[in-house]
């Protein structure tokens, strides 16, 4: 090892920001041709890392080497200049243009379109990511879009190419075809940077793994020699929580069920529903897998009651429901804890107390018109202490809290109004493990007092923790509901896809087409 | 690129400052066009600002500029709170002037006690009716509300015109554009003796007094500021836009309805072309000088009474122009969102 001289060589970089050290003293060294992860939670300082190796931002202190020399990367376009190219985790393309366009946009050469479209169908194919570049970025799905943020990546000979959280927009399956794409890079002699928290992958993957834990380096280690108990111990200091799903011993009645439910997209580049039909069991949890943009937007639209729908086709207790708002349905005991956190769930510049009045108003905090704002502060001053929401109190405005905390506040808030139905969407989205569990439990407890729940999630393994039943939203369509037990991870892949299990000679047709679509 | 990106935590403290930062600035620059316009530049600021509060007098005048301009401001703050930009205060305040005029003239002749309050409430609801026709356009058809509000404040003007030069003109008028003077029983009585100062004050300050609590205290408003700050999370509650939009189109055309009333039975006394020297506009400025909190505004209402007079003694005595008024106002008005952006936002610093 001593003879190869390292591609890249972090040498004590820190990173400070007025409230947080983001990076301290984080050395790192990867070969060319090794795919090295950065493993670690969200907020231990990963991306802060990744960005300063791009240029996006500069760091306090420390060295970088490339190919042994140092280099001060001044901004992104230096970057890609010297062979550094990045993935973001969200993508930046332009969904009113072509493949070929969006990726002229960012090169920093003068470019002749059709002879770039040639190129971008040429390496496409050689990196097994085939992709049209005539096609339109809209009608593309989420993980040909990620193919485009590689190929442009790719196109500019990148001796590091750096990947965030790739695999969290698809499908088991284009993981699988992912991995098959870096580690061809890998053997041409490109070294990759893979950060992601989940073990799984980097234990497949890569070949060596530093572990970062709020901002400081934890450990080194060989993943492949390591147990997923051993890398989380890096990771989050502990074991990895595990959830308990006791048995529900109450009655098992339909309370929220949708039949036939169709709606046009409410923006441009929005998705169809069509004939959703499912039913959510009084202390059982549902969960509804799927990749973002597959319809999930409007379907928790349509059962919020942000937008309402045909009367008939949504009932609660038998009761039909379709049309009535976010706030009838409220008033009739439906709670539902958003994606969008700041904005949607909580409004940022407010106190927690009002954002407990934001829907816990119904529980007698008003008075002629007048708020109780005595009321409010209990209210939320108990959430804080009940679902363990850290650094807060009633006046902390929204946006001061992190992530996870905040979700425990709006997550805890909702449950405190006694649901009968609660809906969530990616509960556990940008939330820490430690969080993370915490909600799970908390919505698994508030199952099994009877409520119904409906979970909205991309990640697959929170379903598989959490849910009774699991279905699987794609194209605007959802397969019939499995139990839990029935189903696993390429099973609910192949869902993904778009092929359900209708006929009764569904196996073999979906792996056809499983056959078809890696060919 | 942009230059200026986002503060995570902006300043509660400079939020309130800003308005004091606007003043300075606009002094600091109408020193700077004093002097350009060849005036000694302490005199004409005396003359602007000192002269026109060393008699009892003018601060009776004082009184009276402030009091509409504070009444419209706090209607207009609640909308612009939730994002809701009435800009046609102005006409809403023409039209409850009509409808208050209304009755002044059909009881021409009349003494009853009750033809004030008769005058406030047809102002009220001339008022509220021209902010719902903009209300209406927006719940209805998305028409965005700071047009239709702004294009109906000219209509306004005109129907005032068509009013004064036909139907409502007084026969002893000389061919004026005016209605008849209004008897005693059609005008606010005098406060003070020798000052045209009257009744309408209470008006004012109930309202003051009524908006300061209801901006404290009540879930209407919680509402209306939940839909300025995340319309996404009002929708998410289920709040509703439509309710919010028709609320404070309908309150600030009201306010601005009493306020027309306020003028015509006092200082003004009769319908003409000029009962308004455009409070309905300047109550913009006052109600976001004020931070739309209702005593901020009325501090900010005062000010703003206090650049009029200062602008009509300038005129008289510097022989500046009408326009100096507006001028002071503008700048008041840039300073001050000027500031409001470095208050929200930070230059970024370029690595």
């Amino acid at each position: 090892m001593s003879h190869t001289v390292p591609r890249l060589e972090l040498i004590g970089i820190t990173k400070r920001y007025p409230t947080i050290v983001a990076n301290e003293d984080v050395s790192l060294t990867v070969l060319p041709g090794e795919i090295h992860a950065v493993l670690g939670e969200n907020g231990a300082g990963k991306s802060t890392l990744m960005k300063i190796i791009y240029g996006a931002v500069k760091a306090d202190a420390g060295t970088v080497l490339l190919d042994g020399h140092e280099v001060n990367i001044a901004n992104p376009a230096q970057a890609r200049r010297l062979g550094i190219g990045m993935v973001f985790q969200h993508f930046s393309l332009f969904e009113t243009l072509t493949v070929a366009e969006n990726i002229a946009l960012v090169l920093d050469e003068p470019f002749d379109l059709p002879a770039l479209a040639t190129r971008v169908k040429e390496v496409s194919e050689h990196y097994g990511l085939p992709l049209d570049p005539n096609r339109m970025v809209h009608s593309l799905s989420v993980g040909e879009r990620q193919r485009v943020e590689i190929v442009r990546c790719l196109l500019q000979k990148p001796k590091l190419l750096i990947l965030d959280e790739p695999t969290s927009v698809l499908t088991p399956q284009a993981v699988v075809k992912l991995f098959e794409t870096l580690r061809q890079l890998a053997s041409e002699g490109v070294s990759i940077l893979y950060i992601s928290h989940k073990l799984h992958e980097i234990q497949s993957l890569c070949d060596h793994a530093t572990i970062l834990r709020n901002g400081k380096v934890t450990g080194k280690a060989v993943p492949r020699e390591e147990t997923p108990g051993s890398l989380a111990r890096m990771m989050i200091g502990r074991e990895l929580p595990v959830c308990e799903a006791p048995i529900y011993e109450g009655e098992h009645r339909p309370v929220l069920t949708v039949e036939g439910l169709t709606l046009e997209p409410t923006s441009p580049f929005g998705t169809a529903l069509k004939d959703i039909s499912l039913t959510v069991n009084a202390g059982e949890i549902l969960g509804i897998a799927g990749i973002s943009g597959n319809g999930q937007a409007e379907l928790l639209l349509a059962l919020s009651g942000e937008v309402t729908v045909e009367k008939e086709t949504i009932r609660l207790d038998g009761k039909p429901i379709g049309h009535l708002n976010s706030g009838q349905r409220r008033n009739r005991g439906i709670v539902y804890v958003p994606e969008e956190r700041l904005g949607r769930g909580a409004v940022p510049p407010l106190s927690l107390s009002h954002n407990a009045l934001l829907t816990a108003h119904r529980q007698g905090m008003k008075n002629w018109g007048l708020v109780r704002y005595g009321k409010a502060r209990d209210y939320a001053d108990e959430c804080v202490n009940r679902f363990d929401v850290r650094g807060a109190d009633a006046s902390t405005n929204a946006r001061s809290l992190s992530g996870g905390n905040l979700q425990k506040f709006i997550v805890g808030r909702e449950i405190m109004l006694k649901p009968e139905v609660m809906i969530v969407a990616q509960p556990t989205w940008g939330v820490d493990v430690g969080a993370s569990a915490i909600l799970r439990q908390a919505l698994l407890d508030l199952s099994r007092t009877g409520v119904a729940i409906l979970v909205v999630s991309e990640e697959l393994e929170e379903l598989f923790e959490i849910a009774d039943r699991i279905a699987v939203l794609a194209q605007g369509r959802l397969s019939p509901a499995q139990p839990r037990a029935e189903l696993n991870a390429e099973k609910v892949g192949l869902q993904m896809a778009g092929l359900f299990d209708h006929a009764d000679d569904g196996r073999t047709a979906a792996s056809m087409e499983l056959n078809n679509a890696s060919a | 690129m942009h230059l200026l990106e986002p503060r995570p935590h902006p300043s509660r403290v400079m939020r309130w400052t800003a308005p004091l930062i606007a003043v300075a600035a606009t002094l600091l620059t109408g020193s700077f066009l004093f002097w350009t316009l060849g005036k000694p530049v302490l005199t004409s600021f005396h003359v602007f600002f000192i002269q026109p509060l060393e008699t009892g007098y003018g601060w009776s005048e004082l009184l009276i500029k402030a009091c509409p301009l504070i009444l419209i401001a706090q209607g207009l703050a609640i909308g612009f709170k939730a994002r809701i930009y009435n800009i046609g205060a102005e006409g809403q305040l023409i039209v409850g002037a009509l409808f208050g005029g209304g009755v002044a003239i059909t009881t021409e002749g009349m003494d009853a006690a009750w033809i004030v309050p008769a005058m406030v409430v047809a102002g009220a609801i001339g008022g509220a009716l021209w902010g719902a026709i903009p209300a209406l356009l927006r719940t209805r058809f998305n028409a965005s509300e700071t047009l239709t509000t702004l294009m109906l404040s000219y209509v306004a003007s005109l129907i005032l015109a068509y009013m004064v030069n036909g139907p409502w003109r007084d026969p002893e008028g000389m061919n004026f554009p005016q209605s008849i003077m209004f008897g005693d029983s059609a005008l606010f009585s005098i406060l003070l003796e020798g000052s045209r100062v009257n009744t309408s004050l209470f008006i004012t300050l109930a309202a003051v007094l009524l908006f300061w609590i209801f901006n404290a205290k009540s879930f209407m408003h919680f509402q209306i500021e939940v839909g300025g700050l995340a319309p996404a999370a009002s929708h998410y509650a289920g709040f509703s836009a439509k309710q919010t939009v028709w609320f404070c189109l309908v309150m600030s055309g009201l306010t601005a309805g009493i306020a027309g009333v306020g003028e015509i039975a006092g200082p003004v006394g009769q319908l003409n072309l000029n009962i308004s020297p455009g409070y309905g506009f300047a109550a913009i400025i006052v109600a976001y000088l004020g931070r739309l909190h209702a005593l901020g505004i009325v501090l900010a209402g005062f000010l703003m009474a206090l650049i009029y007079l200062g602008g009509e003694a300038a005129q008289v005595s510097l022989q500046m122009p009408y326009a100096i008024t507006g001028i002071f106002q503008g700048m008041l008005l840039f300073f001050l969102l000027g500031s409001d952006v470095f208050i929200d936002n930070r230059i970024r610093r370029l690595v």
